[in-house]
């Protein structure tokens, strides 16, 4: 409004108005050079993601030999993924076991990172009080994040092998007479893999939290009585929920898709949701492949689901 | 107010140090292995100290083509990195202003972040393969792939940086005030201008910040190359190939090579975001240098 009043009063005053506008038609109108500026992201996003997922559950639909694809319509890669399911009742088959045991090791990883990755947000926002303490030991957190994922599971074999640090040290102080075998290519070794690669995806969302709350509502617990249970129980850890949210979304999608971490850690014999679609996928059996990625692909989906019901993930970025 | 730290920092002070120590050690105890000694083996303790493995990794009488290998995640990490900063600079810059679409784009970013790898991998290898099947039948006969490093590759290594890109792009316009662009408009600025002397300046440290992302995150990527990466392989491809085989500390040096390409893509883009902040903390305002 006041612009209009100011072009009225004093007309070529303002620059871009009057005759200034005027002189140049060709100018871009604001919904145009949005597209411009996201069109480039969303073709990207199209072309390599979007189109791919469709291609995933049309392909799930489709025949194979066994050396190529064919393009005609089958359930066949879903039967061959649940077969015996019914048959062998009350026995499970094989695809509900490894279901399973992914879930096993999805929670686990994820109760894991949830109490280490709180702990060290906390830590972080409430105890380190200089801004640049508190920059420095974020960035420490997250440099390992920027290397090799694969280099940081390698780094586990000297300290848990056979002869490794861990198994050499028990031996010399005569707890044990044998190396100890589980430490390494195990179950174990896969949870502390997976804990060690991905607590990251748990602090940063839970630090971001907390550094939002409002200090004073902390005070003003404490100056209403609350211990210091209570303020963590009733304050900090509700207006933290977001954070813990969405790293538990980070965590548990990347635990249920996994092949890599399980496949090197697991000494390649633990099955896993992700591991299967390795395997079909390497004994060229794309639609069964296919179809277990849909089938993880709706899992997924719906723990994500269940878990934004909780929050608003769009109102938390 | 209250006098010294209570007790709960010195725990969770411990807990921390553990934490980062549980980070790190591991990595570390790789990097000294690899300096064992010609005799030495995979684990502790150290049989002398060489440089032997490192020396036999660059001769190339190794197990891999580490140079041809090398060559290539360096190419496609330093694509992924331009491309990831210019789309989401741009994207983020279109977030700032309601545009149709805004909320595709937004889930598109965010789905792609949490869609397991794997599927997303999968996906872009059936594209690929089912776009040559149309190119053999329809076209030429004798075409080989459309799959490749600079094709597939990029694409599904975008698929993992571009998102990540726009959270940054995000947090950023969070904390800028746009005072400052209507004060370079009202100066005349033209858009492309304030963008350019204005907005960029403020926000480089974040856009270094966000190529450092997009390098890294591609000079390591693994699960969605796994797939989509054609017939070549990747540094990280290799490396995971050998995990099944060796049995000499090679592997630990070929870790500990592609850790110091890390190291000093991070080390090099932590120092330049540094200085700039510097920069723009001693330049950046003249409040209170006015003409009083």
């Amino acid at each position: 409004m006041s612009e209009e009043v100011l072009q009225q009063a004093t007309p070529g005053l303002i620059p871009g108005s009057g005759t200034a506008r005027a002189a140049k038609p060709t100018r871009l109108s604001p919904s145009f050079i949005s597209w411009l500026q996201a069109g480039p992201m969303m073709l990207v996003f199209l072309a390599f993601f979007l189109i791919p997922l469709v291609f995933v559950v049309i392909v799930s639909f489709w025949d194979y030999n066994e050396y190529q694809l064919l393009p005609a319509f089958s359930g066949r890669g879903y039967t061959d993924t649940f077969e015996g399911c019914i048959a062998q009742l009350p026995e499970l088959c094989t695809i509900a076991k490894t279901y399973l045991k992914t879930l096993k090791l999805c929670f686990l990883v994820w109760a894991i990172t949830l109490f280490l990755g709180f702990w060290v947000a906390y830590f972080l926002a409430f105890h380190v009080k200089s801004k640049t303490w508190q920059m420095g030991l974020s960035l420490l957190c997250t440099i390992p994040f920027w290397t090799s994922n694969v280099i940081r599971m390698i780094a586990w074999i000297p300290l848990l092998g056979r002869n490794g640090l861990v198994n050499s040290g028990l031996m010399k102080t005569g707890l044990i007479n044998h190396p100890i075998e589980w430490l390494l290519f195990s179950e174990f070794s896969v949870v502390l893999a997976l804990v060690h690669l991905f607590t990251f995806f748990m602090v940063v969302p839970i630090f971001n939290s907390m550094v939002r709350i409002d200090k004073s509502l902390i005070e003003a617990a404490y100056d209403a009585g609350a211990s210091g249970f209570q303020t963590l129980v009733n304050v900090i850890i509700p207006l933290a929920k977001p954070g813990i949210v969405i790293g538990s979304i980070f965590v548990i999608t990347i635990v249920m898709g996994d092949f890599i971490t399980i496949g090197v850690m697991g000494g390649q014999q633990i099955a896993a949701a992700g591991k299967i679609i390795e395997t079909r996928v390497n004994a060229l059996q794309f639609p069964a492949a296919a179809a277990n990625a849909v089938i993880l692909l709706a899992i997924t989906f719906l723990i994500i689901t269940m878990m934004s019901r909780i929050v608003d993930i769009k109102k938390e970025l | 107010m209250k006098e010294g730290r209570p007790r709960s920092f010195y725990v969770l002070a411990i807990f921390f140090a553990a934490y980062v120590l549980f980070l790190y050690g591991p990595m570390i105890a790789i990097y000294v292995l690899s300096f064992q000694g010609p005799q030495g083996g995979l684990t502790f303790p150290m049989n002398g100290v060489s440089t032997f493995w490192i020396a036999k990794l660059f001769q190339g009488t190794g197990i891999v083509d580490l140079g041809a290998a090398f060559r290539r995640s360096l190419l496609l990490g330093i694509v992924v990195m331009i491309v990831t900063v210019v789309l989401s600079v741009a994207a983020g810059m279109a977030f700032r202003r309601k545009f149709k679409a805004q909320s595709i784009l937004f889930y598109s970013a965010i789905a792609s972040l949490i869609v397991p790898s794997i599927i997303t991998s999968l996906g872009i290898s059936l594209e690929f393969r089912i776009i040559d099947d149309l190119i053999k039948a329809h076209w030429n006969e004798n075409f080989e792939t459309s799959m490749g490093l600079l094709t597939s590759g990029l694409g599904a290594h975008l698929t993992w940086t571009l998102p990540f890109g726009l959270l940054i792009m995000f947090a950023i316009f969070n904390r800028f005030d746009p005072r400052l662009e209507e004060a370079a408009r009202d100066l005349g600025a033209t858009p492309w201008q304030t963008f350019r002397h204005v907005v960029l300046p403020i926000i480089l440290p974040s856009v270094i910040g966000i190529g450092l992302f997009g390098f890294t995150l591609s000079w390591d990527e693994l699960a969605r190359s796994s797939q989509a990466i054609g017939a070549v392989n990747t540094l990280p491809l290799d490396l995971q190939g050998l995990t099944t085989t060796v049995t000499n500390p090679d592997i630990y040096a070929l870790g500990t090579v592609i850790s110091a390409v890390s190291f000093t893509v991070i080390a090099l883009a932590l120092g330049t975001i540094h200085v700039l902040n510097k920069r723009q903390a001693a330049k950046g305002s003249d409040a209170g240098k006015g003409l009083v």
